[in-house]
């Protein structure tokens, strides 16, 4: 019995070691998980090594990093220093930000009365958030939309009530074009909301929207093009209102690539350039700059290599917006500093 | 020799009753060691905030992850407001309906009544969740709130918009979600009666109403144990409150005002928690949880205690 038992064991791990592949682990980011399903996917069938990425959302995925328990790590907002201090302490090696693609935030709204393509300037944004202005045909809004009637409605603000990168870009935005809101709210994943409901998740919010006559929230780009919500144009830093989309994203991450810095932690929101939408922001990968574990560094470094080359053209197709070519060579450039044990 | 051989025998006779006795021990002290582990997890995983905020963290009512200022004072009223009132609602119903299955209702109908109670309450909280926020909610907001507002509008309770979901909201659903688990229960200690006690009542010229409230004054106890159980799950529930309060952590005296609990702010916000001081304080409210359901079910086992000892119900017969 004890024999057979014996056997059993050494053949399973025999198995085990036969036909084990390589496989990475990472955790993380909730956004940009279904693209990277799609390049896990594609990738493992190119090259057979296995990915296990859990999206457990963008704090926890740092929590792992610094932790040194998962290979790489993904999130919609940049370790700060405090962060980037802790895990060089823990694991001993700086950590990259390879940004990888390009979300936006939408504003969405409601109006019974069927208004399509509101416009709004980021003053007027900021002061509904703030409880400033509560109803839709207020001077400053119905300055901007001439050619439309607005009804005499209150403001209903709908906000996240989970912690999220979309909120991070969003009051990152606010803060950025409103001094109120910089000093008595600030940015997180999640704030104090001066007012409003909170929803969760983005379909929390858009089925708050959905519901309620007269209120306003934001989502996801890809979340509000996949359910035809109604968005709003904003006027951008250059004085032009423009509508969200893939392109006008993109648009605004190569008109700040100038200003990028070589670790990448950078904030895109309000950008420069008279077509870039102004609600928008990189989500980036985690990854150790020094990799103690040959193989590993090896496979995470050409997957790196594929992802922001031939992964970007997965993009588009599943609503996300490319990094610029611009942004993609400076990627390169960062993961060819990446050493592993035997790197030539 | 012979004396010997007497407690060996004994010995290797009760081996299986010495281990059956330990082992089932070993599992009843495995619940109180998990509950002790758990205590002490919170408690030392809490430090940070506890020494930032000591108790200013039960009075405060500002939560800014950004400044990082912690107070759980508009969640604990959430959880507490939310379930009570839930409880409002759910109590006379599922007392009623224990009471109709275990003494009026035929034999028939039942079986069937009991059948789909039990159902209700293996239905996941999402999907009470999902149905309050896309059909209740929307008949709160068209219909009953509006009526609320337009005849009771002065009454602080009824004050506000009519934004479908709030307080109101959540107590509702939580009504729904704990009614089965009181009736169930209720209905099964009612059933315990023995039938001595009622035939005898009625035999003495009870009406029917009055053998039924002696049936009660009898399963008083059980019924207490049924409504804590529904209470302990209304304090817990996370996602189907989450989708229709609100999620605002403010203090108001309006039922329809939007509002937040303790368990729905650890699931919204715990996952982005980065900073230690964040989920240091998310913690502690999971902590200052466990510790209102510690004390509410101490309060009911003391409630217990002090019915059954009390009123002497043979004697009341």
């Amino acid at each position: 019995m004890k024999k057979n038992l014996i056997f059993l064991a050494a053949t399973f791990l025999f198995m085990q070691c036969s036909f084990a592949q390589l496989q990475l682990n990472g955790a993380g980011a909730t956004f940009p998980y279904v693209l990277y399903s799609k390049w896990f996917d594609v990738y493992q069938k190119k090259t057979g090594i296995q990915f296990n990425y859990q999206s457990i959302g963008s704090g926890g995925g740092i929590k792992q990093v610094i932790e040194g328990t998962v290979d790489f790590g993904a999130t919609d907002g940049p370790m700060n220093d405090t962060q980037l201090a802790e895990a060089k302490t823990k694991q001993g090696t700086d950590i990259l930000h390879i940004p990888t693609v390009l979300g936006a935030v939408v504003v969405t709204y409601n109006l019974k009365e069927n208004i399509s393509d509101i416009k709004l300037s980021p003053e007027v944004l900021a002061k509904i958030f703030l409880g400033k202005i509560t109803k839709w045909n207020d001077n400053a809004i119905v300055e901007l939309n001439k050619d439309k009637v607005l009804p005499n409605k209150p403001i209903v603000v709908v906000h996240r009530s989970d912690g999220s990168g979309t909120t991070y870009i969003f009051v990152d935005y606010l803060c950025k074009v409103n001094e109120e809101w910089n000093t008595k709210v600030g940015k997180g994943t999640s704030v104090s909301w001066p007012v409003g409901l909170g929803g969760k998740g983005n379909e929390g919010v858009a089925g708050q929207i959905k519901q309620i006559d007269g209120a306003i929230g934001y989502v996801e780009l890809a979340y509000a093009v996949k359910n035809k919500l109604n968005y709003a144009s904003m006027k951008n830093k250059a004085g032009n209102f423009i509508k969200p989309s893939l392109e006008s994203v993109t648009t605004a991450a190569l008109n700040e690539s100038k200003n990028m810095p070589s670790d990448f932690r950078v904030s895109i929101t309000n950008a420069d350039g008279k077509d870039s939408y102004p609600i928008s922001g990189y989500t980036w990968l985690l990854v150790r700059k020094e990799f103690k574990d040959e193989k590993k560094g090896k496979a995470l470094v050409e997957f790196l290599h594929w992802a922001v080359n031939d992964g970007e053209n997965y993009a588009a197709e599943l609503l996300y917006a490319p990094l610029p070519k611009k942004v993609s060579e400076l990627c390169e450039k960062a993961i060819k500093t990446i050493s592993y044990p035997g790197k030539k | 020799m012979n004396t010997n051989i007497q407690p060996q025998k004994l010995h290797s006779k009760n081996i299986g009753d010495f281990i059956f006795k330990n082992l089932t021990l070993f599992f009843a002290i495995f619940i109180l060691i998990i509950i002790v582990l758990m205590v002490y997890e919170m408690y030392s995983s809490s430090a940070v905030s506890r020494e930032k905020f000591g108790l200013s963290f039960l009075t405060q009512s500002v939560w800014d992850p950004v400044q990082e200022e912690y107070g759980a004072l508009p969640f604990i009223y959430g959880t507490l407001v939310s379930s009570f009132l839930a409880l409002l609602i759910a109590l006379p119903l599922s007392i009623g309906i224990a009471i109709f299955l275990s003494e009026i209702a035929p034999r028939w109908l039942e079986k069937p009544l009991s059948f789909f109670i039990e159902l209700l309450a293996g239905i996941p909280s999402i999907v009470y969740g999902l149905w309050g926020f896309f059909v209740m909610v929307p008949w709160l907001r068209e219909n009953v709130q509006p009526f609320l507002i337009e005849n009771f509008g002065n009454i602080p309770l009824f004050t506000g918009a009519p934004y479908g979901v709030g307080m109101l909201a959540a107590g509702i659903i939580l009504s729904i979600m704990i009614l089965p688990i009181i009736s169930s229960i209720s209905r099964d200690v009612l059933k315990t009666v023995p039938r001595a006690q009622k035939e005898a009542a009625l035999a003495l010229g009870s009406t029917r109403w009055q053998a039924t409230k002696i049936a009660l004054s009898y399963s008083r106890s059980g019924i207490i144990g049924a409504i804590i159980l529904g209470l302990g799950r209304a304090f817990g529930e996370t996602m189907a409150v989450t989708m229709v309060i609100g999620n605002r952590p403010t203090i108001s005296a309006s039922l329809l005002e939007p509002a937040y609990t303790m368990a729905s702010v650890i699931a919204n916000e715990f996952t982005e928690a980065t900073s230690e001081m964040y989920l240091s304080a998310l913690i502690e409210i999971a902590l200052v949880l466990f510790v209102i359901a510690l004390i509410i079910n101490s309060f009911a086992r003391l409630l217990v205690w002090s019915v059954t000892k009390h009123s002497d119900v043979q004697g009341k017969m």
